[in-house]
């Protein structure tokens, strides 16, 4: 199991994972679209396509919001304060050694003030990336662990997750707008609309049915990308360090670290590397979890 | 009407022609680019090597010998980056990497020379410069066998031997004892 893993299994892994995140991206766009055409059809039956530009512009000017500013957000909430040049040599020195094998510029580091150990990365792009650990991670994982989570972060910013991530939660944050305007105007115009014409009852059934169900499919959504992408983290990472278990002895110190991260939020939660909240719910087979069973990705990172 | 269908076929090849020969001038760009990465690698460790031998003499100054190898590796290194191929290049390094592992095993011995601050501190650098060389090795390897791979396959080549687009050079470094160097410990 320390063994280098051989290329081609990651290779094979990596690209598996990158196909599965494509298509769960597409019906996102899809759930939006649908979500505003039901919204146009409730109010004036025929006129649901005249909607959707509306939903997808509203889900863009969302999205590119998140884009440029989305990363400042998300370090500014978990109280991340950027190392000065010379602080935390060593972990600066793993960032710089890793962030070459990948060919990037190396990532601006930030440093949580927080005993559970964890850490995320952040951005749009390579170029505008941040990475943000925990002191406890400083402190309580060796070398070899380190540069596996760093590795896990850095394949995070080259893959462009970091830049889905931000969007994603955008779109879930846009879903859950939509829907929460579709019931409050049924409430004041749809309902009246409804006892005018009898055909449009049933649409308008539907309509609310959907307008429930949607943030929760969403919010699946969301998880759901965020789990294959922590995944497609451990082999991409795994592939850069050669050392497979450096990054599964990480996982085990930390999930064996029963400490809840404070700064993290719901919102933020799926950004970590490993779940912050240690509070989610095992109800429904795991549905609303923000991360994959640790035992199941360092069962993944042993198989390599 | 007619005329336009061959133009709009010759046009689509021509799009797709120019998108190849992109997709081959960028692939090698990168090869180039992942090449400075190890040139500043290898560069730093030369700039190390004179004050690590002089921190190290101050305490093991008849080790004469294991000094010498390491100015001679390092002069070699720094001749065949000015005038020799990647390969002579590949080769002086890795001997600079296997004299480099020698200096260090004669520090092991001396224990005060072990708690000297500034021997510390290049050590550290000199292991972190070592892994660097390693990372940045490896993506430019990667690079080479994308480009390399692009020059082998239909349809890429193609237009590689069209345009003269010709391989390039993994860097290898053979030597086993250079392999592990990066692993050493002081501490």
């Amino acid at each position: 199991m320390a063994s280098p893993p051989s290329r081609l299994n990651i290779y094979d892994a990596v690209a598996a994972n990158r196909w599965r995140t494509v298509a769960l991206i597409t019906v996102f766009t899809g759930i939006i679209t649908a979500l505003g055409y039901v919204v146009g059809e409730v109010f004036t039956p025929g006129g649901g396509l005249a909607v959707v530009p509306a939903a997808l512009g509203l889900s863009g000017v969302s999205a590119t919001a998140s884009y440029f500013a989305g990363d400042k957000l998300v370090l500014a909430q978990s109280q991340a304060r950027e190392l000065a040049p010379g602080e935390e040599s060593q972990l600066r020195n793993i960032v710089e050694t890793l962030s070459i094998g990948l060919g990037i510029d190396p990532p601006r580091i930030y440093l949580i003030d927080d005993t559970a150990p964890n850490a995320f990365a952040t951005g749009r792009d390579p170029k505008h990336a941040s990475i943000a650990v925990t002191r406890g991670l400083l402190d309580k994982l060796d070398r070899t662990e380190t540069e596996g989570v760093i590795a896990h972060e850095l394949s995070h910013v080259v893959n462009r997750d970091i830049r889905v991530m931000l969007l994603v939660t955008v779109l879930v944050g846009t879903v859950a707008l939509l829907s929460d305007w579709m019931l409050r105007s049924f409430a004041w115009g749809g309902g009246r609309r409804g006892r005018d014409r009898g055909g449009s009852g049933i649409i308008l059934i539907v309509a609310i049915g959907l307008a429930i169900l949607t943030p929760i499919i969403a919010t699946l959504i969301q998880l759901a990308v965020s789990r294959q992408r922590e995944y497609l983290a451990d082999a991409s990472g795994a592939l850069l360090t050669r050392f497979p278990a450096g990054l599964a002895s990480a996982l085990r110190k930390i999930a064996a670290d029963k400490e809840a991260l404070e700064v993290a939020n719901k919102a933020t939660a799926s950004l970590y590397f490993a779940n912050p909240l240690k509070d989610a719910p095992r109800a429904l087979d795991g549905l609303f979890d923000t991360h994959p069973p640790i035992a199941e990705r360092i069962r993944r990172l042993e198989a390599m | 009407m007619e005329i336009l269908i061959p133009l709009i076929v010759i046009a689509l090849i021509a799009v797709f022609v120019v998108g190849l020969y992109n997709r081959l001038v960028t692939l090698r760009q990168r090869v180039r680019e992942a090449w400075s990465d190890i040139d500043v690698q290898l560069k730093r460790r030369w700039d190390l090597i004179p004050n690590l031998i002089e921190t190290v003499k101050g305490y093991a100054a008849h080790e004469r010998q294991t000094f010498d190898s390491v100015t001679q590796a390092r002069a070699a290194a720094i001749t065949a980056a000015q005038s020799g191929s990647p390969e002579q290049r590949a080769q002086a390094e890795t001997a600079l990497g296997a004299a480099l592992v020698n200096l260090r095993a004669v520090a092991e011995a001396y224990p005060q020379l072990q708690a000297v601050q500034e021997f510390k501190d290049l050590s550290e650098n000199l292991r972190d410069t070592e892994d660097k060389i390693a990372f940045a090795r490896r993506f430019y390897n990667g690079n080479v066998r994308d480009y390399n791979t692009a020059l082998q396959t239909v349809p890429t080549n193609i237009l590689a031997g069209m345009f003269g687009f010709t391989a390039e050079q993994y860097f290898e470094m053979t030597d086993t004892a250079q392999r592990e160097a990066p692993k050493v410990s002081f501490s």
